[in-house]
């Protein structure tokens, strides 16, 4: 069985910017993936190519093992694309819009399919609003309508909670995650990587167009970042543990690899007669992953 | 053609329909501002073909409505999809350039015809009309609305901004349809304007749409049709070439 998408080798110079170089990806059916990357590193190139919007200088894209350029039509109808930009068409209704992005799909009596669209992603009320009535959270939920239409197997939504309040996150994430379990295969950029390390099981870091990490979010997270015990404390803790902590603030973080290592921590602390004020143990997070990758100290780790 | 192409056909005359005052009702009143003002000042002093000026005038604005009509839907529709993003709701689904092209440039031809129509329908209590040879005004109507579509498709994809198309509309479409005869037989013109506007592919749309009226014209109608159609083919295959390239649209 073909992958959902894959990339090979794929280049895409802009003039003198190489916004793509040598991308290589693939991402298996089923999966919930991240692309992550500082802006500028060519995500939405990557996806604009994925989605025929822009064309590759070099390499080849395939979507469920059609190629986006000599397969176009195949490739085109598996693949769903939320663009990053708030666009919409001012002459027509919510459900016009729909209706005719349907077609252009091919679909002609698909009214029970936006209909189901429009409730999950609480727009039923809005569906005869002209779009140029709605506020920028609604228009960003037809967006998302609109790239669903044809019930494309393969969903890529990019940056599609920039700038979008926290009930719509909410109800936006509910209804993707339920695609995901259906078995719709999803990409999703975004800048916050809380969401992402919520909800793709794997993820892939961009930088200068290129693939810097590849791996399970786990593994990531494992390999790039750790545990650790932060501290406030009424005095300096003893020198064996400040080597390797930082400070900030009056806190001070101890990175750890297991648990079994707190205790003996603090039995230290404690010996050195030093009062512990306050106590947290924070756990691995992707923002450090992301912070680390991208100041290239693991190049070598890419798989 | 599947139903994508109907699709965004139907999509492109919704678009213009619905604000049909600007896009109908705004041409055919200034073609009938021309018709009042050029027929008062010229009527009773000139005579082309031994038709009278008033009758002469009518199916050239007629002829010029379709044809500034049919460029500016198709360029102004893609301006603005261009300009505001959402050109990607067309680029995305699974559309070829060829269904794209005929799209775009059959809508044109409708508004082209709509606006035409209205202006005719406006216009033609003003003087006695013929329709001495009817198909030739539906032929040079269909073919001069294709070619100013497809011009209107080129227009809007090589234009950035509304600026740069306006400056296409004004430094090339409208001198190409002004000195076409609209307003005066070429033949009342000193020579070598004469041979000019020869040149003007637009000149033959207007004397053959206005022969289908008279059964006379400048020149021969077959010529005209000559002209019109070679004219037509190669737009567009250039037009489809740009297409096929993604030329703008996809970069």
């Amino acid at each position: 069985m073909s992958a959902a998408i894959r990339i090979t080798q794929v280049s895409k110079c802009f003039g003198s910017v190489r916004a793509l170089d040598h991308v290589d990806l693939e991402v298996q059916r089923g999966e919930f993936f991240g692309l992550l990357g500082p802006n500028g590193a060519g995500k939405t190139t990557l996806i604009s190519a994925l989605a025929g919007l822009v064309r590759a200088d070099s390499g080849s894209l395939n979507v469920m093992g059609h190629d986006v350029q000599l397969d176009y039509r195949a490739a085109r109808r598996l693949l769903g694309v939320v663009p990053q930009e708030l666009v919409f068409d001012p002459f027509f209704t919510v459900r016009e819009s729909l209706k005719i992005q349907s077609g252009y799909f091919g679909i002609r009596d698909n009214d029970h399919w936006i209909d189901e669209i429009l409730e999950n992603l609480g727009l039923t009320s809005k569906a005869s609003a002209n779009m140029r009535m709605l506020s920028g959270g609604m228009k960003r939920r037809v967006l998302v309508a609109q790239a669903l239409v044809h019930r494309p197997p393969v969903i890529v939504l990019d940056e599609p909670t920039a700038g979008v309040d926290v009930e719509l996150r909410q109800t936006l994430w509910a209804f993707i995650r339920r695609l995901n379990e259906a078995g719709h295969t999803i990409v999703l950029t975004t800048h916050y990587l809380e969401e992402a390390e919520n909800l793709c099981n794997r993820i892939a870091m961009l930088k200068a167009g290129r693939v810097v990490a590849l791996d399970t979010t786990a593994q990531l997270l494992r390999r790039f970042s750790t545990h650790c015990l932060r501290l406030r404390t009424d005095g300096a803790i003893p020198a064996e543990l400040a080597r390797d902590a930082a400070q900030n603030g009056g806190w001070w973080s101890l990175p750890f690899d297991a648990f079994d290592q707190v205790e003996p921590m603090l039995a230290k602390i404690r010996a050195a007669g030093c009062r512990i004020d306050d106590l947290e143990i924070g756990k691995p997070d992707l923002e450090e992953v992301f912070v680390r990758v991208m100041q290239g100290q693991h190049e070598s780790q890419v798989s | 053609m599947g139903h994508g192409f109907s699709t965004l056909f139907y999509k492109e005359v919704l678009r213009f329909w619905k604000v049909a005052s600007q896009t109908v009702g705004a041409p055919v009143l200034t073609a009938l501002l021309y018709l009042l003002i050029f027929s008062h000042v010229l009527a009773g002093h000139v005579q082309v073909h031994g038709v009278i000026y008033t009758a002469f005038l009518i199916p050239g604005l007629v002829m010029m409505s379709v044809l500034q009509n049919a460029f500016a839907n198709s360029s102004s529709s893609l301006i603005q999809s261009k300009v505001t993003g959402n050109i990607v709701f067309v680029l995305l689904p699974p559309i070829s350039y060829l269904e794209f092209y005929l799209a775009y440039v059959l809508a044109s031809v409708v508004r082209g015809l709509v606006v035409g129509a209205g202006v005719l329908l406006a216009t033609f209590w003003f003087a006695p009309l013929d329709f001495a040879e009817p198909w030739w005004i539906l032929v040079f109507a269909l073919m001069g609305g294709a070619i100013l579509g497809s011009l209107g498709v080129i227009a809007g994809i090589w234009a950035d901004k509304f600026d740069q198309l306006a400056a296409f509309q004004n430094f090339l479409i409208m001198p190409l349809t002004f000195l076409s005869g609209v307003f005066y037989s070429v033949h009342s013109l000193p020579p070598f304007w004469q041979q000019v506007s020869h040149w003007n592919p637009v000149f033959y749309m207007i004397d053959g749409f206005r022969h289908g009226f008279f059964g006379v014209s400048d020149a021969s109608p077959w010529l005209s049709l000559a002209v019109v159609g070679s004219c037509l083919a190669v737009l567009t295959a250039f037009t489809l070439n740009l297409l096929k390239r993604g030329y703008k649209l996809r970069n």
